[in-house]
């Protein structure tokens, strides 16, 4: 579990984020949803220690994260995985071989262990052998997101980061990562937050689910509960295109 | 950004990559493959560049010094002496801040802004040790080396000369090449290469992990690692040339 507590972050005079609290579940797919620029990444890269908090603090199952020096947080991050928004692989290395990386670094098992271990993966996220070989420019950009799952996955990590893992793919695509991230969350018993815009996401996968507008937690609860909502940005957010207005005015006219 | 931002910030980067590594085989082949890019890679440049270079400041020479009262071993002696003292291991440190730096700097910034070096972070590893201590090492193993292939593809780049166009005789070059020969001299070009190994890579890294944007800042990244670390290696060639030579 992950409990945000009262965080705030600014950058020079703009503050981005304002005493945030959150809770976030372990086994659970824990969504944080909100318009661009209301503050979703910035929170991510707080979470995850790329960005410093000004205030507040952040444990990571009774662990103070927020107060660790370098060599701890070090420590704490090879207990996580995560899933950037572009896929961020590298590109230089293999599929395999990206998928090997992390093994490579932190494990003491042997270059065949390693790769057994990411064959394993990638074989889970349904990357069949003829890519193990293939360099990240030369797949599709859903096969990119499935390897960086597979990446993410492979020191077996606790907690599981997505940034818009849905950002450029195709709506079947799309489906076919949210039920691969909902389906790990669930076999590994892992912690996950997904940033997402993504409402076909948010009414596919998520279990508990955080709406952030002006840099603030505006509102929080289920599936159900946002679809009864008369909360009004979140309202405003969730049926935002003309097709979901006329739902929902039919749906109240029922 | 002022220069005491930008020099304590570049102090701090290099600190960090200097950092003990996460595992030291893996540094250890980035650095093998660091060495191939960086000495394997430039060695086709250096040594056409150098080649030219020998023959013509061998043409110059003689063309400078057609007088009966300079001697005859003036032109070999001259030619060594400049690809020892200056061209060995300043302007090819110059080509190679061009194609060595802009290509780390364009490398590096790739990698900020499409998120891999913050995916590095996240894993747990020191990106700034794994991605810049084997670019650095593996320079300031290499430079030294390319110089001296520089130093002798010059000399010999000025044999060719005499020996195609005969505005020197073979023997008077070959006696002048080996004249009054000063060791020291090239102690002075390889400790020359080892600081410009140094500033080459570093800078060029800190433009790199500098860089934030797309592909315009990624560019200009580029082209500020090549201009400053120009600068700067001119700089140490004089402060270096005044300790080194003078004192």
């Amino acid at each position: 579990m992950i409990a945000v507590k009262n965080i705030s972050k600014s950058f020079g005079t703009k503050n981005v984020l304002q005493d945030i609290n959150l809770t976030l579940q372990r086994g659970k797919v824990n969504m944080i949803i909100g318009k661009s620029g209301a503050g979703k990444s910035v929170l991510l890269k707080c979470l995850v220690g790329l960005f410093d908090i000004d205030a507040g603090s952040i444990l990571y199952d009774e662990r103070q994260f927020s107060k660790m020096g370098y060599q701890a947080k070090k420590k704490v991050r090879q207990e996580v995985g995560m899933l950037f928004q572009g896929s961020a692989l590298f590109d230089s290395k293999s599929v395999i071989e990206n998928v090997m990386f992390p093994l490579t670094i932190f494990s003491d098992k042997s270059t065949e262990e390693i790769k057994e271990r990411a064959i394993f993966c990638l074989r889970r996220v349904k990357i069949d052998e003829t890519a193990d070989d293939s360099f990240p420019a030369e797949i599709s950009g859903g096969m990119q997101k499935r390897v960086a799952i597979a990446r993410a996955i492979a020191l077996q990590p606790r907690y599981l980061f997505c940034d818009e893992p849905n950002s450029g793919l195709d709506p079947q695509t799309s489906i076919i990562i949210d039920n691969l991230i909902r389906e790990i969350t669930e076999e590994f018993d892992i912690t996950t937050i997904v940033i997402s815009h993504d409402m076909n996401s948010v009414m596919e996968i998520s279990d508990t689910i955080s709406f952030i507008h002006q840099g603030q937690k505006w509102w929080e609860g289920s599936r159900d509960d946002i679809m009864n909502t008369e909360n009004q940005e979140v309202v405003d957010f969730v049926y935002a295109s003309n097709f979901m207005k006329a739902l929902r005015a039919s749906f109240i006219k029922k | 950004m002022s220069i005491f931002d930008h020099l304590g910030k570049y102090y701090i980067l290099m600190s960090q990559a200097f950092a003990k590594p996460d595992k030291f085989k893996v540094v250890w082949k980035r650095v093998i493959d660091e060495m191939e890019s960086i000495g394997l890679g430039s060695l086709p440049i250096v040594g056409i560049l150098s080649i030219f270079m020998g023959a013509v400041t061998l043409l110059q020479m003689a063309y400078n010094f057609s007088n009966p009262l300079v001697p005859v071993y003036t032109e070999g002696l001259a030619t060594r002496d400049t690809m020892i003292l200056e061209f060995a291991p300043t302007i090819i440190s110059l080509i190679l801040a061009g194609k060595v730096g802009s290509s780390i700097a364009g490398n590096l910034g790739t990698m900020k802004v499409t998120e891999q070096i913050d995916a590095l972070e996240i894993m747990g590893v020191n990106p700034k040790s794994y991605l810049i201590m084997p670019k650095v090492v593996a320079a300031l193993f290499v430079f030294p080396f390319i110089v001296i292939v520089s130093i002798f593809l010059g000399v010999t780049g000025g044999y060719i000369a005499s020996l195609l166009t005969g505005t020197v005789s073979i023997e008077n070059y070959v006696f002048g090449i080996k004249f009054d020969f000063e060791p020291f001299y090239i102690t002075y070009a390889l400790i020359k290469a080892e600081f410009f190994a140094l500033i080459i890579t570093s800078i060029a890294s800190y433009q790199g992990f500098l860089t934030s944007g797309g592909a315009k800042e990624v560019g200009d990244s580029g082209t500020r690692a090549v201009v400053y670390s120009c600068i700067i290696i001119l700089l140490f060639d004089l402060i270096l040339t005044q300790l080194l030579l003078t004192v």
